[in-house]
């Protein structure tokens, strides 16, 4: 593996030629999964096929963790974030501050990535999360 | 028409942190207690269920019939994440509704000690590591704080703050309120772990885990277990009348896992197979929310309980913020709720919270409930939900002998 190329931390997120997500979508009922199934979860069926996840959605849900495993650094705000084609994500909303009170539901947010670590080979890990995204020219989401 | 069922004897040991006594211990005191309680002997018991999620890997059910008496019934080892031991007791009752048993014993029992928040791996750097993908995810690092959280506390901040989101009206100091009523009721409970009232201020200001949920907002760990002696219909009628007398009918037993709702998988729903359960049980034993004199629901977090009041029927859809308001879940209030002190102040032992809730209800419904009875209890309703997911109801009256 060549030290210089980044590794996704997952493999559902893929960072060329822009960073998104990728689901596995029931051929049937449109259902989204992150984890490979033998069949849908909804609907039983199991054709499936691999779709590019919006990186644009809106918070669903959030809270601000103070207690974590250790290494772990706190606070965070862990996210639950609908995307725009109404695929569920979790993972951590990048905010400078900790203040539930200035997290709002539904806000707007994007995918963005940043390096999360590097390994004893010198490979970069990068991980995703999602940032604010000012749209002052629509309305917002409702939900 | 099915075999109906009785609860015949039920005890609990006090749950708190048993320095000196194993799993094995105090799985077997609950069940001397149980079996004493209901005055019959291990030689009665066709089948044992026992539940334990940290211990059912070691045989514990076998382990306890070494203790009591080692009389070579079929015994059933279960797990069920936080619904480990309404599990049990389904197992017991499916074999006596089965016909395959007169009379049954179930048992959960936890040894946790000071666990911390048991979800959520560590990431602790090791000297030496390269990013290799591995597991359903090809993840090359553990995720947790990184792509979110799998707390539990976390797990069920998330929930309650989409509960607060879906009514305004809720807030932080209506999880502070739910805190507040259990401890408080743990104060008249014996055998409950913290035993201590806190004010709301106190409850406010406690640590942070994971907003809204502060410390004493969520349930400690620690151990302890419960037992109860279930009895079919028809061999409880040949047994003494002071057993038939404290008999308490089980008018509902159902247990359900979550169906598919989206968004399930990365952020658990805990309402829909709540509510699902508590409507099934509500129609198999006939009666309603209105009907109930006391809940014991599952308060793993101040925000749970809150979303149980609308799972579980017992306010207006959307009413978890007025109906805590009202008093109406306070043990002088309309409908009491987690009279025991709950999971938050008496305590969550895993595999034995599913059987203390019963065991909590028999009191009540016998009237020997002590300091803490709810006088003139007819009807209760006990709820457990285990992550991964599953939830278990049971609907108990009183004896009408």
């Amino acid at each position: 593996m060549s030290s210089d190329v980044p590794v996704p931390i997952v493999d559902y997120l893929v960072l060329e030629p822009e960073p998104h997500l990728l689901a596995w979508v029931c051929v049937a009922c449109g259902a989204r999964f992150f984890d490979r199934r033998n069949g849908c979860a909804s609907c039983g069926s199991s054709e499936f096929k691999r779709v590019q996840v919006s990186s644009t959605g809106h918070l669903r849900a959030f809270t601000v963790v103070h207690r974590a495993a250790p290494g772990i650094r706190v606070p965070f705000v862990s996210a639950i974030v609908e995307t725009d084609d109404r695929t569920f994500v979790r993972s951590n909303l990048l905010v400078e501050h900790s203040d539930p009170a200035q997290i709002r539901l539904p806000m707007p947010v994007r995918l963005t990535t940043y390096a999360a670590g590097i390994d004893s080979r010198g490979t970069e890990c990068a991980a995703f999360g999602y940032v604010p995204l000012e749209r002052p020219d629509r309305p917002r989401a409702e939900t | 028409m099915s075999e109906s069922l009785w609860i015949l004897g039920a005890a609990m040991t006090r749950f708190t942190r048993h320095a000196n006594l194993d799993a094995v211990d105090l799985a077997s005191e609950a069940v001397s207690g149980a079996l004493a309680d209901g005055e019959v002997g291990v030689r009665d018991i066709d089948v044992l269920a026992c539940g334990s999620l940290f211990a059912s890997a070691g045989s514990m059910g076998q382990q306890i019939l070494k203790q009591v008496g080692q009389t070579g019934i079929s015994v059933f080892n279960v797990a069920n994440a936080c619904a480990t031991g309404a599990t049990a007791v389904r197992t017991a009752a499916l074999a006596i509704k089965a016909g395959e048993a007169e009379m049954a014993l179930a048992v959960g029992v936890e040894k946790m000690g000071k666990a911390g928040l048991l979800t959520g791996r560590s990431r602790r750097k090791p000297a030496e590591r390269v990013y290799e993908p591995a597991g359903r995810y090809g993840s090359v690092m553990p995720i947790d704080g990184i792509l979110g959280t799998s707390t539990m506390p976390g797990v069920f901040a998330q929930s309650g703050m989409r509960y607060v989101h879906d009514n305004p009206d809720v807030g932080f100091e209506h999880f502070a309120k739910v805190a507040h009523k259990n401890h408080l009721h743990s104060t008249l409970n014996p055998l409950a772990q913290y035993r201590k009232a806190f004010s709301l201020e106190e409850i406010k200001n406690s640590p942070m885990v994971a907003y809204p949920n502060t410390l004493l907002m969520c349930c400690p760990t620690g151990d302890g277990a419960a037992a109860v002696v279930l009895v079919g219909g028809e061999r409880l009628a040949s047994l003494s009348a002071s057993q038939r007398r404290r008999a308490v009918k089980v008018s509902a037993s159902v247990q359900v896992t979550d169906p598919y709702t989206p968004g399930g998988a990365v952020m658990p729903d805990v309402n829909t197979l709540t509510a699902n359960a508590a409507d099934a049980a509500y129609e198999m034993a006939g009666v309603g929310p209105e009907d109930l004199d006391l809940v014991e629901l599952h308060d793993c977090f101040a925000t749970a309980e809150l979303m149980h009041y609308d799972n579980l029927r017992l306010c207006e859809p959307g009413g978890g913020g007025e109906f805590i308001d009202s008093g109406a879940p306070g043990r002088d209030g309309s409908l009491p709720v987690n009279v025991s002190g709950g999971l938050i102040s008496k305590g969550h032992p895993i595999g034995a919270t599913g059987v203390a809730n019963l065991f909590e209800l028999t009191a009540h419904l016998r009237g020997e409930a002590g300091e803490r009875q709810i006088g003139g209890a007819k009807v209760g309703l006990a709820h457990v939900i285990g992550l991964g997911s599953t939830c278990a109801v049971h609907i108990l009256e009183r004896s009408a002998a």
